[in-house]
């Protein structure tokens, strides 16, 4: 009996989203699926109230799991890990709150701000994210460009740049420092001595691995530029490149969109490629014994702050985290909002 | 129409499925739970967090064992190589954290006294015989007790040695060595071998310089102070050039060019083996690998032109120390003392440790077989002294050897006095930077 009313229930919500004037058709299919030993056919024929109210009382039950989900896996570790930066830790449980009185509330803060490494990495991660986010979009959009021409067995070419965004950020970073020393063996060296080579390494690693999926959202953006905008442009006798310019790119700015934040914000939060490829090396060994990892990027350096130094730098490392935080989504929002600017409506 | 309500199904039913594995896993972890409150009322249970991965075979087996003759619950989890710490911080926060943990340097006495119980006097500790490998705070508190011990020096073919025209007698103190080594290597091409294996710089390498030869500096410190009880705030670095000795010896008299070995991607235990290279920087852990290509392997001192250095004997001590947990119930703390007990009494089961361990410092446990270890206790019969472990004692010891490993990275590269001041740099103010870091609250 209670399934059956549920039925019908979703049939009314349905009824809801379709135009009123279809009202009549709607009933009769709600007819239809009526059981016939339905006993409150008042129910049918009352829109609006009842399947709002359905909506209300069963859309927290549907919505729940993922609100679960979310508060469990996002929002409470985040709310925890704020908390945390300002404690003093060695395991999460027994974290003590930092007294209240003046500075030192803050002192993980400030520990972590006046952190030669943490400045280092930063500025390297900055650089890092900038010139990758530049090579990377602009060689997807070029590959994209270029299958989408129609030129001979462009699927396979777009399933084979695609292929290296598959494989794991670890695995790749292994490899790749195989094929780099390979080569730099050569001439007697390693990518792990030299900073430049440690950082056109990864960007290398990163644009072989990220171009590829980039392509893949650009040429879905490229197929919806309309037929008759081309066409156009190519009646008035605008060039290729006018073409190209005044028509294709602003037309792909959504997908410019997504791809800019998609690699500005996969190069602020690198990981699994910087620990294998060079792990922080070669480092700067500073006269009074204290050294700069010099390919650190903010992940790693959060990271080893947490498990490289005392219980007290825990709290720093925790604290960085949170500074990153605010940087990483500070930057996505910044760029997303500009980026949006240019979007045409079509 | 119809395609929205079949779709709608498939997503009710897409939830209903989701919604019962949630449950299921729920209802599962549930009688987990319900499982250990048992045996825990029963007289608690034992879970070891263990940080030795060639050992984790043979404790499952053991673990095993132990619950089917006792009816105790064994459960042993192996950290990773190289992540004993990351898993250990993760695994204290949970609701059931390891019983029985490893302890193993000062610096971990420093990070987890706190959750380590007193071990003086309880059962195990009696069984100990010696005091030796034992780690105690700095208010006294035994805080964790050795269950093995290793030593490390350079092991030597003395088949190859002789195949080279020399006798392992020349070999005494640094000259005797450096004489060895150079002749070989300077005829390598015509006698097929050469004289060390390689020293790579990668991860699963460097520790044999940065931990372990590296020892012989903090060694004749420690001596030359009479000894150490906590971590020294500063080095002097006194001995860096026996460091540089034996070090230079190491790497310019090797089957691979110095520029090499940044990377690593060189077996040197396989070069030892196959009798490519008459030495081997490594330990006592080594001897059941080896010993089986050469029978006759055999373990020498770090001979490094220190004065008096023909009485110098092995690098023995042990990073492989119990601490019980004090945050977890007295049933379980006391279930976890008896398994150690049986561990190192019970003779099938001490003698399945031995074998991988090499040796155990308890009264109840069956004789070693390994014969680098034996060549310590020789050492040590013949009046030689322990060089011990001080190397335990560096601070933030990641951090200290990765900066270590990177000033030798560039050294190797170029063997130039400035290069080689970055390499003191980082090994003695390295020393004192990283002592400020760890001792900052």
């Amino acid at each position: 009996m209670d399934t059956n009313t549920k039925d019908i229930e979703t049939v009314e919500v349905e009824t809801n989203e379709t135009e009123t004037v279809e009202t009549e058709t709607v009933e009769a299919e709600a007819v239809d699926v009526k059981p016939k030993n339905l006993k409150k056919p008042k129910k049918l024929s009352s829109h609006g109230g009842v399947s709002k109210k359905s909506l209300r009382r069963w859309g927290i039950l549907f919505l729940g799991p993922v609100t679960a989900a979310f508060i469990i896996g996002f929002v409470w570790p985040f709310i925890q890990g704020i908390y945390l930066s300002f404690c003093s830790f060695r395991t999460t449980s027994d974290a003590q709150l930092l007294p209240f009185k003046g500075e030192s509330l803050f002192k993980n803060y400030e520990k972590a701000v006046t952190d030669p490494s943490f400045l280092h990495s930063f500025w390297y991660t900055a650089l890092f994210a900038v010139v990758s986010l530049v090579l990377i979009n602009v060689l997807a959009f070029m590959v994209a460009y270029a299958l989408t021409q129609g030129i001979k067995g462009s699927n396979l070419f777009r399933t084979v740049f695609f292929m290296p965004n598959l494989i794991g950020g670890i695995v790749l970073g292994y490899i790749w420092s195989m094929i780099f020393d390979g080569i730099l063996s050569y001439y007697g060296t390693s990518i792990l001595m030299e900073t430049q080579y440690g950082f056109w390494g990864l960007i290398i690693l990163m644009c072989w691995q990220q171009i590829g999926y980039m392509m893949i959202i650009y040429i879905a953006g490229l197929q919806a530029v309309p037929e008759d905008m081309l066409e156009a442009a190519k009646i008035d006798g605008a060039t290729k490149t006018q073409t190209l310019f005044r028509v294709i790119i602003p037309n792909v700015m959504p997908s410019v969109t997504i791809c800019t934040f998609l690699s500005l914000t996969n190069g602020f939060k690198l990981f699994d490629q910087n620990l294998a490829l060079t792990g922080g090396l070669p480092f700067i060994i500073q006269p009074d014994g204290s050294s700069i990892k010099t390919t650190e990027m903010l992940a790693l350096n959060i990271y080893n702050t947490f498990y490289g130094s005392n219980a007290a730098a825990q709290g720093t490392a925790q604290a960085k985290a949170v500074l990153f935080f605010i940087l990483v989504a500070g930057l996505g929002l910044l760029q997303l909002a500009y980026t949006r600017k240019k979007e045409v409506q079509q | 129409m119809k395609a929205k309500r079949i779709l709608a199904i498939v997503l009710a039913l897409a939830l209903v499925l989701a919604l019962a594995a949630c449950s299921s896993t729920g209802s599962g972890s549930d009688t987990d739970k319900k499982d250990d409150g048992g045996s825990t009322a029963a007289g608690g249970s034992v879970y070891w967090l263990n940080f030795k991965p060639e050992l984790d075979e043979t404790l499952q087996s053991l673990a095993a064992k132990y619950t089917e003759e006792k009816g105790v619950d064994v459960k042993v989890v192996t950290a990773a190589s190289g992540t004993y710490s990351q898993t250990l911080t993760s695994e204290m926060d949970k609701s059931n954290p390891p019983t029985l943990f490893v302890i193993g340097n000062q610096q971990g006495v420093k990070d987890w006294k706190d959750y380590a119980i007193d071990l003086k006097d309880t059962a195990i500790a009696n069984e100990l015989n010696t005091d030796a490998y034992n780690l105690y705070d700095d208010t006294g508190k035994l805080v964790s007790i050795g269950y093995c011990y290793e030593c490390y020096g350079i092991i030597a073919n003395p088949d190859l040695i002789e195949k080279a025209g020399h006798t392992m007698d020349e070999i005494k103190d640094f000259a005797g060595l450096k004489a060895v080594a150079e002749d070989i290597h300077a005829r390598a091409a015509e006698l097929g071998f050469d004289a060390f294996s390689s020293s790579d710089m990668d991860d699963s390498s460097s520790w044999r310089f940065t931990g372990h030869m590296a020892n012989l500096e903090y060694f004749y410190e420690e001596r030359d102070a009479g000894g150490w009880t906590e971590c020294p705030p500063s080095l002097t670095g006194k001995y860096m050039e026996n460091f540089k000795n034996l070090y230079d010896l190491c790497i310019n008299n090797s089957l691979t060019d110095p520029k090499d070995l940044a990377t690593g991607g060189h077996d040197a235990e396989n070069e030892f083996k196959t009798g490519k290279a008459a030495f081997f920087v490594n330990g006592s852990w080594e001897y059941a690998a080896v010993s089986a290509d050469v029978p006759n392997a055999t373990m020498i001192p770090y001979y490094c032109g220190v004065d008096g250095e023909e009485k110098a004997g092995l690098n023995c001590g042990t990073e492989n120390c119990w601490a019980v947990n004090a945050k977890v119930s007295e049933a379980d703390q006391q279930a976890t003392i008896d398994f150690m007990v049986w561990l190192v009494t019970d003779a099938d089961a001490s003698a399945a440790m031995v074998e991988q361990l090499g040796i155990m410092p308890y009264k109840g446990a069956v004789e070693s077989t390994n014969g680098f270890l034996n060549d310590a206790a020789k050492y040590t019969a013949d009046g030689c002294y322990v060089m011990d472990w001080a190397t335990n004692y560096q601070p933030n010891v990641d951090e200290y050897r990765a900066a270590l490993v990177s000033a030798l990275n560039a050294y190797n590269a170029d063997q130039s006095d400035a290069n080689w001041e970055n390499v003191k740099t980082a090994f003695v103010d390295g020393w004192a930077t990283q002592y400020a870091a760890a001792n900052a609250s």
